[in-house]
């Protein structure tokens, strides 16, 4: 066996058999796994009841000579299985309120229909969803009695009443465009780049100061380069890393597909009524309001799915991660290997995570304005493109932009080869030097010697 | 013939000539020791040795051949600051060590059991390095240095931080290994364990070598003519006797009527006409040539070099 190899095994298995990298690798899964079944549960199950006591100070009116004078709100807000309304005309205080048992007052003015508010006074705040039903519920009184002042029957009101939908048409291929929404399935790639170089970077850098400060790093670059010192470790931890993301996301998926079927049934069961929706109109028609939406969301999210590039993303993922992690990692080893303690390292530190946060950043810009100047300037510097490629790599390339992704790829292989040869120049000087306050301009000293 | 040759060598730091064209031969089988003061450029010379560092200019020769990457497996090396992986296992980490000397895992297993069982460590290999003690954890560096069976041995300030009964066991088996062949660097400027066991010696200060030789030769050079005396008589008339061709450069009184005076020859005057000199006025009782100790030699060439530097 080579005696890289032999660097990369230990430092492979020296890890993978760390209690820390165990805990972590079973920790993560639960705690990615839990936040997003709690998510889901939390959105899709607002398990309270609100106890609404409605203060209805609108005027009696009767809608015609037969019938009785009644308030406007009167009865006419509907209740569900969670939110039950009790009405009343007399106002109340708050201490009143607070002796009730309900939980919630929702106080309607004299004039709500000129003056379009009302107060919501609360003992425990109630749920955002909660609130937009009763929102909803109240408006569509106003709207009702509105319509009527002003004599407006209700279906001309539905017909009036525009929602307009906005498809973006790209001019190059005349079709819908998802850009927009692809390049949030880019940017997820991009965070998960971004977390990686950071997370195993680190790694690199404490392993080279662990070397150092232990004064074994002499005894083993008696019988190996440093540079295969410093390469076999930095892909003992790629490794290392790779081996608790892909585990990750096989435990991940495994918890939440288990915590959705278990929480919420109900999801699972939209999703398959959904895809009946899109086989048979008929029974489309008689779907429920909620079910159509979902299977218009399903449609849209299956449509986008069907635009990214999925071959493309994953090797783009693949060498990208690669590069960046390469570049990073490298500049982490020769941090490192030039200082002698953990508070020495924070001056250097800067200059490296700047720019990756910096990446981070535009790549969020990248979302709102996925074709703009920075989002191309940055998807082409070494190191930023890792993370910011990402987002335009899910949007795709055609035939008139693809040298960008060309000479992006280029500039990292550029980039990560001229990040590890000045990387190996300053480790090799670096694990040898001890007790010397090193500053940047010692730094440029040992690349000349 | 030499095992090692270093022809020329210089290297030099920014601001500093670590090496200035240094050429050294170790004799095949021999300790030879690497002497000077810190910061002369022993460990310059010693990395470029292990191939740790280039020279800037100069040739190594080992074993009759250029210098290459495949003899860190002929070599073997100590460094000065040494250490181990602390949360690795005894065992694992020797047998790291002595693969990435370029040795089979189960050969290395077994030379290494042989070891442990040698310096009576057995219960050792599933312990963590950070669970040893300092002397214990030299034992075990000390066994994966010389593991792979070096014919050649680089030990840089090997008794520096060892317990004593530890730097004898090490002491000892370096010994044993130059029986078996193993020729022998060791850098160090405790001058006592040179004399003991080195038998060639190179002095290096100021980043040039000032002295090389056999250590017995390079003794012999620094006699200066010196001899101590010891007699019984009347100290008076004994330094009367010594009015011409000699020095007294110190006496003094031993035991009970005895005198040891040291005495320097001057100009051509022989041992002969020392005794001539004093027999008529003294009882002799001994008469010893004062030998230089290598730590004189080493202050005093120390020394001289700094002066002329001035």
């Amino acid at each position: 066996m080579s005696k890289i190899s032999l660097i990369i095994e230990r430092e492979y298995i020296s890890r993978v058999k760390k209690k820390s990298f165990i805990i972590m690798t079973f920790l993560g899964p639960l705690l990615i796994g839990g936040l997003l079944s709690l998510g889901v549960y939390l959105g899709m199950s607002d398990s309270s009841n609100y106890d609404v006591l409605v203060v209805d100070l609108t005027p009696e009116i009767a809608q015609d000579s037969t019938s009785q004078a009644t308030t406007m709100f009167a009865n006419q807000l509907k209740p569900t299985s969670q939110i039950s309304f009790d009405y009343t005309t007399r106002g109340l205080t708050n201490a009143e309120f607070d002796s009730t048992s309900y939980n919630l007052m929702l106080v309607l003015r004299e004039d709500i229909i000129t003056f379009p508010e009302a107060e919501m006074v609360f003992r425990k705040l109630p749920s955002m969803k909660a609130r937009s039903y009763i929102k909803s519920q109240v408006e569509g009184v106003i709207e009702d009695n509105k319509l009527l002042l002003e004599s407006i029957p209700k279906e001309k009101f539905d017909e009036i009443n525009t929602d307009l939908k906005i498809i973006t048409v790209d001019a190059e291929d005349g079709t819908a465009s998802f850009k927009q929404e692809q390049a949030f399935i880019g940017f997820g790639f991009a965070v998960l780049i971004y977390f990686f170089i950071f997370l195993y970077g680190v790694q690199v850098m404490r392993g080279v100061m662990e070397e150092k400060s232990n004064r074994i790093v002499e005894v083993i670059i008696s019988s190996v380069k440093p540079f295969q010192l410093m390469m076999g470790k930095i892909v003992g931890v790629a490794l290392v890393g790779l081996t608790q993301f892909l585990l990750w996301v096989t435990l991940s998926s495994v918890l939440f597909s288990l915590a959705t079927s278990f929480l919420a049934p109900e999801l699972s069961n939209a999703a398959t009524m959904a895809e009946q929706v899109q086989v048979t109109d008929e029974i489309a028609q008689e779907m429920s309001k909620d079910v159509m939406e979902e299977a218009a969301i399903g449609e849209m999210a299956e449509l986008i799915l069907f635009r990214v590039n999925w071959p493309l993303m994953i090797g783009m993922f693949i060498f990208y991660f690669l590069g960046g992690y390469l570049l990073y990692a490298s500049l982490f080893a020769a941090v490192g290997s030039a200082v002698d303690n953990d508070t020495d390292t924070q001056q250097f530190m800067m200059p490296i995570t700047i720019p990756l946060v910096f990446g981070f950043i535009v790549s969020e810009f990248a979302l709102t304005n996925p074709e703009g100047g920075a989002v191309f300037w940055f998807s082409q510097i070494p190191l930023t493109s890792p993370i910011v490629m990402m987002v335009r790599v899910a949007m795709g390339f055609d035939a008139g932009s693809i040298w960008q992704l060309i000479l992006s790829m280029v500039l990292l292989i550029g980039g990560f080869i001229f990040c590890v040869w000045l990387a190996g120049k300053i480790y090799r000087v670096g694990i040898l030097m001890y007790g010397k306050k090193v500053n940047y301009k010692e730094l440029a000293k040992w690349l000349r010697y | 013939m030499a095992i090692l040759e270093a022809e020329n060598i210089t290297k030099a730091y920014a601001h500093h000539l670590a090496l200035d064209d240094v050429s050294i031969a170790v004799p095949k089988g021999s300790i030879f020791g690497l002497l000077g003061p810190n910061g002369a450029g022993k460990t310059s010379l010693i990395r470029i040795i292990n191939q740790i560092t280039a020279p800037d200019n100069g040739k190594i020769k080992f074993g009759g051949k250029f210098l290459k990457p495949e003899h860190v497996e002929k070599i073997g090396y100590l460094p000065e600051e040494r250490g181990l992986y602390k949360k690795m296992k005894v065992g694992e980490q020797a047998l790291y060590l002595a693969r990435l000397k370029g040795m089979k895992k189960d050969e290395a297993t077994k030379k290494l059991k042989d070891w442990f069982i040698r310096f009576e460590i057995q219960n050792w290999w599933n312990k963590k390095v950070e669970e040893l003690s300092k002397g214990m954890a030299q034992k075990v560096q000390f066994i994966t240095t010389v593991l792979h069976e070096p014919k050649f041995l680089i030990l840089d300030e090997p008794f520096s931080g060892f317990d004593p009964i530890n730097a004898n066991l090490i002491k000892e088996e370096l010994l044993r290994l130059r029986k078996k062949g193993t020729t022998i660097m060791l850098s160090t400027h405790n001058m006592g364990s040179v004399e003991e066991i080195c038998d060639h010696m190179a002095l290096i200060n100021d980043s040039k070598v000032v002295l090389q030789g056999k250590v017995k030769d390079v003794k012999n050079q620094f006699k200066e003519g010196v001899y101590d005396l010891v007699f019984e008589g009347d100290m008076l008339s004994f330094t009367n006797s010594l009015w011409v061709n000699f020095e007294l450069v110190s006496h003094q009184k031993t035991e009970e009527n005895f005198t040891s005076a040291r005495i320097r020859l001057l100009d051509k005057a022989t041992v002969n006409d020392l005794l001539q000199a004093v027999i008529p006025v003294s009882k002799i009782h001994s008469l010893n040539e004062v030998i230089p100790s290598m730590n004189d030699i080493f202050i005093k060439v120390v020394q001289k070099n700094e002066g002329l530097d001035e």
